[in-house]
């Protein structure tokens, strides 16, 4: 069942010619199969994440996009090993880094990996950052604790990391608490914290969404500088379409827990094979077009307590028939790389705008 | 604990779908509030009732096992503070001094005490005492200390600094301290001085609550649109800043009550709280303590009893302030 | 005052009849004080410091600009939720910032509000028909008693909400449907004007457009007036006629969206513009994006002159000097194209394409 879930991988050697932006063909980084998370609430099991399957290669960029209760934030906090437990259960799937199943290593063995291998950006700096420690001492913390650094050693390289992120006159702000720090600042200090041990792998959940347009804009930019220079993978988890155009090489759409399209990101925006993430692109005011009445996708994201029955996306769809409320689509390999979980998403990516 | 710097590994971080109402769980609408553009989607889920936060806080309590077994023995408390004499068939005031200090025997499961009162039926009539002070207490300083909170958080300015040093002075008096002196020149064996001096004592805890509570709530949305409506001072404190901050004041007061029925008892053993003919619980471990070594029966009893009521009452303020915390919702 | 022959109909020329709003020289401080017992004012946060303009019935006013500008402020100012420190806000010619008691409440008929979070800004415990059918208990010539429960279900029609639900609690909507209560409760005493701070910005990606469209049906059939505060420029753009680009507490460029979007003149307006992501990867490496380096500086120490110079590249000694007015620029006034449109810079340009 979860494994006509998953998308397909980019078939490694079965065709030569690579797409135009199509992923590195190595091996993966991270390989997360079939992944199962639930949530007990009040109202019922949750399933937050259901069945989601996508692989992340060394040195690439996945974003994740989806709502709020699209399950994006979930599926990170289990692939970092981080959910909360209870009430969150990972209850079926696998997360593979380098091949080894996370979901099955002992806690003491996946806490040493995390923020050495891989690491995460938080959306709210403030909250993630100790309030009563001053920075540089949380930063040179990182390698006291993992790299075994003299004091005096972590110190300089905490400074030396504040200078990369460009923190102006880093050694007197190393000195200073969060609080001290202005929004943009804080998600610098985290995300020099992320990668103070240059990790091969970086979590970012919706790192900009707190900040101002063109202090996201700097924002983003480092991020993408400092991911080309260490070679870092990253997947970006955000709901922000012109985040994603910016910097993704492919993306990963969510939608009610599960993953309804991958593509890379030239072949998604050009002709998307998913009605959701087609009238999601058709939703979005642009700058650079005013035309009359936007686009709206009709209702609204399901409770996950009471996913729709068949494809969840069905009640919203303009394309639904009856197959789409009896069966779950499974997920399609459109072209190379590419992968949508509609049953009809020939005639969705043959639909041209 | 490194951990708890790490950013990769900070759990508080976490966004879960449960930690975070705008996340996941919150569309609770899901398929039964049902949108008309939404079309189809009202038919997928159950029809939905109204569900208020206080009915949603009911049911809770329904289903909330600490509530049901502390709210079992309050029930039973309150019983027999009303008709002790459905318990007890005898007179709490009339001793044999010829049985004193006499332990448990047929028609006296407690035995006697150093008077030769039966214990069982001074502990069933302490009971009241207790009941009483406790109820009156908390009613008191919940009103007292609730309004006079929701006003300082409301108006502020130097109506809420006058109050905050009253409240102050209050909380700078020591309660046993306090209880002697004060108490110790009352004359009534009646219940009222004592509940005066707990109210006296409590309500600047209430009132710091309400205050906080008030001036939370001022700041909220839903508050500003009232007034950009146009609604008057009055109806926006009715309507929706008390409503809205009532329930950490009854969490604290029903929290309160367990440990006024044990102020009164302390004070009442230090011989300034109720007085004798009033049957009290405190009272009568004051008598028994001395004897602790001959007859251990005279202070387990009413000790028991004290104990057992308290946390039944401190109990149902847990209870009630998992129902009512807004944090868990 | 300058900025106030500037923020014009006459440049514009979409102005129509008088207007509905004109908002002169608005001020809002914060005292900032220390001690508790003598309070000596020791500075202010200048959240708006002389914001000026008008708004013509029917049409809408975008006001955008980062964390920190004074654009809710100037929201707060404009329904009577805060005084202003200075400045005049007229309403139908009538000056409403000094009113009070029932003139106050009377002018609050026509100027309503929508908030920007849906989950705080309705009171949890009260129905939702009790919600929209608040306003009439508030003022209760606006509607006769026993016609309020119709009115509140033509209400939640208007917004697309089923008039069923009136018994149900807020949290048992979603975002999107609480949004459109909050527009129901705007909208029950029959505004003229209605202020909207980030009315879309705690919504859904799939759920803004709706609230968007329904927003602009009921500008048409309604006739409503709207200032809309965002950050989100192609929100604004999308919904505007007018639009008002703030930056600590002050406009800095004021045109129609055609003026704002394609013609920008003001460095400040021209980085915001370049800096938002644009959902289309094929122009992911359009260059001629502008990175400003730096934070917003304090509301509370504001830089001298020009308010904007300390992250502009622009900037000379003139410009810590002497405040720019909002006025067009004179460089450009013989200018045809639509630059030429208030902008409170003194080298005002619009950037060469592929600057």
């Amino acid at each position: 069942m979860s494994d006509t879930l998953r998308p397909t991988t980019p078939a490694p050697a079965a065709t030569a010619a690579p797409a135009p932006d199509g992923p590195p063909p190595a091996a993966p980084l991270l390989d997360v199969q079939g992944l199962r998370v639930e949530f007990r609430t009040r109202d019922g099991v949750a399933r937050a994440v259901n069945g989601v399957s996508y692989q992340v290669h060394p040195g690439e960029t996945l974003a994740v996009l989806g709502e709020s209760g699209s399950g994006k934030s979930v599926t990170a906090q289990a692939v970092m090993g981080i959910l909360d437990t209870p009430p969150g259960k990972v209850t079926g799937g696998r997360v593979l880094f380098h091949g080894r199943d996370l979901l099955t290593l002992p806690e003491d063995e996946r806490r040493r990996l995390r923020g050495a291998r891989m690491a995460m950006v938080f959306q709210d700096a403030l909250s993630a950052l100790n309030p009563v420690m001053t920075v540089g001492d949380q930063l040179a913390e990182m390698f006291t604790v993992h790299r075994g650094a003299s004091r005096r050693d972590a110190r300089a390289r905490a400074v030396e990391l504040m200078d990369r992120v460009r923190i102006p006159a880093a050694r007197e702000r190393a000195r200073d608490y969060p609080h001290q720090f202005s929004g943009g600042m804080r998600q610098r200090i985290m995300i020099a914290m992320a990668i103070a041990l240059e990790p091969e792998l970086l979590i970012a959940d919706e790192p900009t969404t707190a900040l101002d347009v063109t202090v996201q804009a700097q924002v983003m930019d480092l991020l993408a500088e400092l991911r080309r220079d260490l070679g870092t993978a990253l997947v970006l988890i955000t709901h922000d379409l012109g985040v994603v155009a910016e910097v993704a090489d492919r993306i990963a759409v969510m939608y009610a827990g599960r993953i309804v399209e991958t593509a890379p990101v030239h072949a998604l925006y050009e002709r998307p094979a998913h009605p959701y993430t087609r009238g999601l692109l058709d939703s979005v005011p642009r700058l650079d077009r005013r035309d009359g009445e936007l686009y709206a996708i009709q209702g609204m994201p399901p409770s996950l307590t009471r996913v729709p029955p068949g494809c969840a996306f069905h009640p919203r769809c303009p394309r639904a028939r009856e197959v789409c409320r009896t069966e779950e689509p499974p997920s399609h390999p459109v072209a190379d790389g590419r992968a949508s979980a509609c049953h009809f998403w020939k005639e969705t990516l043959d639909d041209l705008r | 604990m490194p951990d708890t710097r790490d950013p990769a590994a900070d759990p508080d971080d976490a966004r879960s779908p449960y930690g975070n109402p705008h996340e996941a769980v919150a569309p609770t609408g899901g398929g039964g509030a049902l949108d008309l553009a939404a079309g189809e989607a009202g038919t997928l889920g159950a029809p939905e009732r109204p569900r208020s936060l206080w009915s949603d806080a009911r049911h809770q309590l329904a289903r909330d096992p600490v509530f049901l077994l502390s709210a079992l023995l309050i029930a039973f408390l309150l019983f027999i503070a009303a008709w002790p004499g459905a318990l007890a068939s005898g007179d709490p005031l009339s001793c044999d001094l010829a049985l004193s200090q006499e332990g448990s025997r047929p028609g006296a499961p407690f035995g006697y005490d150093t008077q030769g009162c039966d214990v069982f039926t001074r502990t069933v009539y302490g009971a009241r005492a207790s009941i009483t002070v406790g109820v009156c207490a908390t009613l008191g300083t919940a009103l007292l200390g609730g309004v006079l909170g929701a006003l300082a958080g409301f108006f502020g300015g130097w109506w809420d600094a006058l109050l905050s040093r009253l409240a102050d002075v209050f909380f700078g008096i020591p309660v046993i301290l306090g209880g002697l002196v004060l108490l110790s020149v009352v004359t009534s064996s009646t219940v009222w001085p004592v509940v005066g001096f707990i109210v006296l004592l409590g309500w600047p805890q209430v009132a710091r609550i309400a205050r906080g509570a008030v001036l939370a709530t001022a700041q909220a949305d839903y508050v500003q649109a009232a007034r950009a409506l146009g609604a008057g001072r009055g109806r926006t404190l009715l309507r929706h800043v008390a409503p809205n901050a009532v329930a950490p004041v009854i969490v604290v007061a029903t929290i309160a009550l367990g440990t006024y029925i044990a102020l009164e008892a302390t004070l009442s053993f230090l011989g300034v709280g109720l007085r004798p003919p009033t049957v009290s619980w405190g009272i009568d471990i004051s008598n028994a303590a001395p004897q602790i070594r001959n007859a251990p029966h005279m202070l387990l009893w009413p000790a028991g009893a004290l104990s057992l009521t308290v946390l039944a009452f401190i109990l149902l303020g847990d209870a009630v302030r998992d129902a009512l915390d807004p944090k868990l919702r | 005052m300058t900025s106030a022959e500037a923020a014009p109909r006459p440049v514009t020329g979409s102005g129509g009849a008088e207007p509905l709003l004109e908002v002169t020289d608005l001020v809002r401080h914060y005292p900032l004080t220390r001690g508790v017992l003598l309070r000596r004012q020791v500075g202010a946060v200048r959240a708006v410091d002389g914001v000026s303009f008008t708004l013509a019935a029917g049409r809408t006013l975008g006001v955008v600009g980062e964390s920190g500008c004074g654009k809710s402020t100037l929201a707060r100012l404009l329904v009577g939720l805060e005084r202003p420190t200075s400045g005049l806000v007229r309403y139908r010619g009538e000056d409403i910032t000094r009113l009070s008691g029932r003139a106050l409440r009377a002018v609050r008929r026509n100027i309503q509000m929508v908030f920007q979070d849906p989950y705080t800004s309705l009171n949890p415990r009260m129905t939702v028909g009790d919600i929209i059918g608040e306003p009439f208990e508030i003022h209760p010539e606006a509607a006769p008693r026993g016609d309020r429960r119709g009115r509140v279900r033509e209400l939640l029609e208007l917004v697309g909400l089923d008039p069923e639900h009136a018994s149900r609690y807020p949290h048992q909507f979603s975002g999107g449907q609480r949004q459109r209560v909050g527009i129901a409760r705007a909208l029950a005493l029959r505004p003229e004007v209605v202020v909207a701070d980030e009315p879309v910005s705690a919504l859904d990606v799939s759920v803004q457009a709706q609230v968007v469209n329904l927003m602009r049906r009921l500008q048409d059939e309604l006739g409503l007036a709207y200032v809309v505060i965002a950050h989100d420029l192609s929100v604004v753009r999308h919904i505007s006629d007018q639009v008002a680009v703030m930056y600590l507490g002050r406009i800095a460029e004021y045109g129609t969206g055609e003026q704002i979007h394609d013609h920008a003149t003001h460095p400040y307006t021209q980085a915001l513009l370049s800096a938002v992501p644009v959902p289309d990867p094929r122009l992911r490496d359009r260059g001629g994006r502008i990175l400003l380096t730096g934070d917003v500086p304090s509301p509370a120490d504001p830089p001298s002159g020009c308010r904007f110079r300390t992250r502009c590249w622009k900037a000379t000694g003139r410009c810590a000097e002497q405040a720019p007015p909002l006025a067009v620029p004179a460089a450009l006034a013989d200018d045809p194209t639509p630059a030429r449109h208030p902008s409170a810079c003194h080298y005002a340009q619009t950037r060469a394409p592929d600057a």
